[in-house]
């Protein structure tokens, strides 16, 4: 079955597209795309893994390739022993997914029908279902919602409809693509609690694509950056600031205005507004001697830190590089 | 195959999970329509005209000439009933495969492929028309017609009595192995809805017609080519006691069971090698 015995396994895969392009009246030109160029990692059960990465990047594609929507062109791989694209209906019993742009739901009918849907697709056991649904709707809050057809429901409350339904089959392991795409910020924290909370009473194994790396930073203790179909970083949250060289920002708030702080050792002075300033650190550095150090030259009120978020990181990380290239590649994948 | 055999294992035979998703998903749909009332009326209403329409121009014709391509009235009827019941029942089982490009191109069939359930019935069954039920049965009033009309200049006996149920069930069977060939078809050109149509609506037309008024060639290529001769016409020639079309001899028409069983492994060979290169879309 498993080599290393871990839930998923990549060894290499491998998903190359052809692509005709017109060039003419009549000529047309073939040309391959590597949509995935060879990624391998395992992850085990009960992880929780945010997958990113810029658009174009190959992350659809990799989720495709493991629910078995997508045949691999090389490599292997397995999830829970079961190759996806050969056996996708076996497969499907065990895993769940949400597409935050495509919802399984019945447009017309009242959310219940689709859950009664599963229900019955899925084979889930009476009791089970019962269980499950009546968990969902106390954590996802959707006990006013049951009865509402789909179409009546707002972005937030069909996402959670969504995310109920990928769950009353007691999956084993959730992809989410982008489930936290068009929500206002008290869905999204809503959705997050939930999400920590199924990773550790039901110990589902989480993998997690997304463009709010918020939701990153809130859920994934790993996270893996892919670039161009490839793995460019595999590891923690913390390492990957490093990797990318990143910065935090100490930020002070003073008596009055004062001149720029440039006289404390490890720290850039960035900017000022009023008594306000912000100061640069290495993200590797720790900040108590940095704050000790202002706070014994300068009146200070308050202070914060902020933690660099992830995009700049991953753009300082592989520089100009990417930039032109992601877009020629997503129009070609059109 | 393989995939339907290992499910069929787990959960009953690969044909029982086939019908029972495609009840769960028409009875969905069902539902749905429901909810318009108003509109679906309307439709079942408008499509009942329109074939029988259809059939009343052929009436029209009758009243001005006497036969066509040496075929009685009754004779024109039997055939166009056969075929029109034939065509009906694949047309309500899986007339929805044609939208299924559309599912294609805007990414939806992804979520029919996380399904643990097989992906044909889903096709199939996906918005579901009751209304596709007034072709059916404006057939079988056709063929029932017919049959009166035939009673006394048919040499009946249990060959041409027997031949009649299962021309129908054949000729449905050999059209909705054509609808899952072009269902197929658009996995790799997504606009090819259009050629199989022209061979499902286009045959359905050119079968209601004795196989005399036409061109021989095409005659000969609705034989050989595209087997939809079985569907009716060559074991209703046989039901009428005339000669088959372009030399084909009269056994031909016990055949159509044969023919119905190679289109059903074309056409599944088919549909497997197309849901192994489907390329979802770009996100």
């Amino acid at each position: 079955m498993s080599l290393t015995g871990s839930f998923i396994e990549l060894d290499g895969l491998e998903k190359t597209f052809t692509v005709r392009r017109r060039t003419g009246l009549l000529r047309r030109e073939k040309r391959e795309v590597r949509a995935v160029d060879g990624i391998s990692f395992t992850v085990d059960r009960g992880e929780m893994v945010g997958y990113i990465g810029p658009n174009g990047a190959g992350k659809s594609t990799t989720i495709k390739m493991l629910t078995g929507i997508l045949t691999p062109s090389g490599g292997r791989l397995r999830v829970a022993g079961i190759d996806p694209a050969r056996e996708r209906t076996r497969l499907a019993r065990r895993i769940g997914v949400v597409f935050g742009q495509r919802t399984t739901l019945w447009w017309d009918l009242p959310l219940r029908d689709s859950y009664r849907l599963v229900h019955r697709m899925y084979r889930i056991p009476d009791d089970r279902y019962r269980e499950n649904l009546a968990r969902c709707v106390d954590l996802l809050d959707l006990g006013d919602l049951l009865d509402v057809p789909v179409r009546q429901l707002s972005l937030g409350q069909r996402m959670r409809g969504d995310i109920a339904a990928a769950l009353l089959h007691d999956p084993e392991v959730l992809y989410l693509d982008e489930p936290t795409i068009g929500l206002d910020v008290v869905s999204k924290s809503r959705m997050r609690e939930f999400l920590r909370e199924l990773n550790a009473t039901r110990g589902t194994t989480v993998l997690l694509t997304t463009h709010d790396l918020t939701d990153i930073e809130q859920l994934c203790s790993r996270v893996m950056v892919i670039d161009h179909g490839r793995l460019m970083y595999d590891g923690g949250l913390a390492g990957l600031h490093e990797a990318g060289g990143g910065e935090r920002m100490l930020v002070v708030d003073l008596e009055r205005e004062l001149p720029p702080i440039e006289d404390v050792p490890g720290a850039r002075f960035v900017r000022a507004d009023g008594p306000r300033q912000h100061l640069a650190f290495p993200a590797s550095a720790s900040a108590a001697p940095l704050v000790a150090a202002v706070a014994a030259a300068y009146p200070l009120v308050d202070l914060s830190v902020r933690e660099p978020d992830i995009e700049s990181v991953i753009a300082k990380m592989y520089g100009g590089a990417s930039g032109g290239t992601h877009e020629r590649r997503r129009e070609s994948l059109r | 195959m393989a995939e339907r055999l290992r499910t069929a294992g787990a959960h009953g035979s690969g044909a029982v999970e086939v019908l029972r998703t495609y009840r769960l998903v028409a009875a969905m749909w069902i539902r749905s329509t429901m909810t318009y009332r108003a509109s679906f009326a309307l439709t079942l209403v408008t499509s009942f005209c329109v074939t029988f329409f259809d059939f009343v121009v052929i009436l029209l014709m009758f009243g001005q000439v006497q036969g066509l391509g040496g075929f009685s009235f009754a004779e024109v009827a039997f055939l166009y009933g056969t075929t029109g019941t034939a065509f009906g029942l694949a047309d309500l089982a899986l007339g929805s495969l044609q939208r299924m490009g559309r599912r294609i191109r805007d990414g939806s069939l992804d979520v029919f492929l996380l399904r643990p359930v097989p992906l044909l019935a889903q096709v199939a069954a996906d918005k579901f028309a009751l209304r596709r039920l007034g072709r059916v049965l404006q057939g079988l009033m056709v063929l029932m017609w017919s049959l009166v009309l035939l009673r006394h200049e048919v040499a009946w006996s249990w060959g041409t009595a027997l031949m009649v149920p299962a021309m129908v069930a054949c000729g449905a069977v050999i059209f909705m192995a054509v609808m899952v060939l072009g269902a197929s078809a658009q996995f790799w050109l997504q606009d090819a809805a259009e050629v199989a149509n022209s061979f499902t609506y286009g045959g359905n037309t050119l079968l209601q017609y004795p196989p005399t008024i036409f061109a021989q060639d095409l005659v000969k290529g609705v034989v050989f080519v595209v087997p939809l001769a079985f569907v009716n016409w060559l074991p209703a020639l046989y039901v009428l006691g005339r000669p088959a079309p372009a030399g084909v001899p009269s056994w031909a028409a016990f055949a159509s069971p044969l023919v119905a069983l190679v289109c059903c492994a074309v056409a599944g060979l088919a549909w497997r090698a197309g849901v192994r290169s489907y390329r979802s879309t770009g996100s």
